[in-house]
């Protein structure tokens, strides 16, 4: 049982450092997208809620595979394809992801007192400033929770992209074919791989549900 | 809501605001014009790209593909349910022993990527001969992972309703099967129904996933359509009809929990039933997504 993994350790190896960096960079690309996205949500400005609102409509009922395969093959023949697979898949990532951040944080500024908006705007902030630095942070808090399910999904969707021919976590069945390995082991060494990742996430995300509720 | 954000705008707002929305739009029809523009430019909108979805040929190979969709969603649908119905069952049982393998279970399959709960279908098939095909990879995989998220829906659910209704059951000398049964479930399908279709809208879009383990469905006929030479690789056209049917699909089944949702919140006003529970789809809610 051992020997699948030892037998093949670098291809195991390199397969979850890809999957952890296509988790990483998506992430915080997601994080970032997303908030702005939350924060059109929310605006005074007709046009930036509607673009929001169509565009999380959109995202949340399309298959990300389907993202996937218009970025991997549909793109290129427009000439706008992503300079290689890892980026393709960090693209097809983040636009599917950033729709579910954008939720997040829309209820999360939701949970928020009125009386805290009313009084940074007794003392004149202008609406940036009142979502930055009074709203933001305080919804952070409540934001914590549903944000760590987004990610935890984030992190078991990179393995869409091994449909792609990106090399990550998803990709080794099918190496491990080619080499005639035993299968069954093959993806219960993955299984394993994804819980040593996902179950810490798990936990904090509990441990942070909690905290919260006890704020 | 939203409102509490900014003050009723006076008229100098009115004015930076209406500036503000104006801008916006020039800038969204400007990305919206471009890319047209770079459609056609690389002749995205040339007639041969098009025309074979006239042709019933290929409309019947994309309803292939659709039913394959919904057949395999279907199943699993009916599959995830009673699977989810045992487990929850299991998971509020008064024996330890049942209870302990049911939750851990239910973890475990919520914990691990759905795609690689396909590949233990779809490689164990070839690697022992089961004579299974990728068809029941895909419904066994999305049976596995949805049904788990629904036991926990199921449980939450059951939980949720006022103690009150439990205490008072047991009190009149019902046995638990019956409180449960008798008392607890009729409430809590109320508050259930928006999740659990919710639920299904997630089951339905992974059944995208059967694209990678060469399963029939919808995506995968695309792609096949998409590689023609003859038609001069109609990519982006055959996506752009994949992607209406998937997200007029979705949507009709998203609107249809939303409605459930406020009738179930509406009829909580009056009676007091519990709560309805987090939408899956919608992180927002807190649910998985």
């Amino acid at each position: 049982m051992f020997s699948v993994l030892t037998d093949n350790w670098p291809l195991f190896r390199d397969g979850f450092w890809l999957t952890i960096r296509l988790f990483l960079v998506s992430g915080v690309l997601s994080l970032i997208i997303g908030t702005a996205l939350g924060a059109f949500r929310v605006s005074p400005v007709p046009a930036l809620r509607g673009f929001g609102t169509g565009y999380v409509n959109i995202l949340r009922n399309t298959p990300l595979t389907l993202v996937f395969a218009f970025l991997f093959f549909g793109a290129a023949k427009m000439d706008l394809a992503l300079p290689n697979p890892f980026w393709t898949a960090v693209g097809a990532l983040t636009i599917y992801t950033s729709a579910f951040i954008c939720e997040v944080v829309r209820s999360g500024v939701n949970t928020i007192a009125p009386g805290q908006s009313e009084a940074a705007r007794a003392v004149g902030m202008s609406f940036p400033q009142v979502l930055t630095i009074v709203v933001l942070p305080q919804a952070f808090r409540a934001i914590i929770p549903p944000l760590m399910s987004v990610l935890i999904a984030l992190l078991k969707n990179t393995t869409i992209a091994a449909g792609f021919s990106v090399v990550e976590a998803g990709s080794i069945p099918a190496a491990m074919s080619e080499r005639g390995e035993n299968q069954l082991l093959t993806l219960l060494w993955i299984t394993i791989g994804f819980l040593i990742l996902i179950v810490p996430l798990i936990f904090l995300q509990r441990w942070a549900e909690r905290r919260t509720a006890v704020a | 809501m939203s409102a509490v954000l900014y003050e009723t705008p006076g008229p100098r707002a009115k004015l930076r605001n209406r500036i503000s929305n104006v801008v916006v739009l020039l800038v969204l029809l400007g990305a919206i014009a471009w890319l047209i523009h770079r459609m056609y430019a690389f002749g995205q909108f040339e007639g041969r790209l098009w025309r074979q979805f006239q042709y019933s040929s290929i409309q019947r190979q994309l309803l292939d593909g659709l039913l394959n969709t919904l057949k395999a969603a279907g199943l699993a649908a009916v599959l995830a349910l009673l699977f989810g119905a045992v487990f929850a069952a299991a998971r509020i049982s008064d024996h330890k022993w049942l209870r302990t393998p049911a939750t851990l279970i239910v973890e475990l399959f919520r914990a691990v990527p759905l795609l690689i709960l396909m590949f233990y279908f779809y490689f164990g098939n070839i690697q022992f001969g089961l004579g299974l095909g990728p068809f029941w990879a895909v419904v066994f995989g999305l049976t596995l992972y949805n049904g788990s998220v629904l036991a926990e829906i199921f449980r939450a659910g059951i939980a949720a309703v006022p103690k009150g209704q439990r205490e008072a059951a047991y009190a009149l000398g019902l046995r638990k099967n019956q409180v449960v049964r008798l008392v607890l479930l009729p409430q809590a399908i109320s508050a259930m129904l928006p999740a659990i279709v919710s639920q299904l809208v997630v089951l339905l879009k992974d059944t995208a996933l059967g694209f990678i383990i060469t399963y029939g469905e919808l995506l995968y006929v695309a792609k096949q359509m998409g590689g023609r030479l003859t038609y001069g690789f109609p990519y982006i056209p055959t996506y752009i009809v994949t992607a209406v049917i998937y997200i007029g699909l979705c949507s009709l089944l998203s609107l249809l929990a939303r409605y459930l949702e406020g009738r179930s919140r509406r009829r909580r006003k009056i009676t007091g039933a519990p709560p309805p529970l987090p939408l899956a789809n919608d992180p927002s809610e807190g649910a998985p997504v």
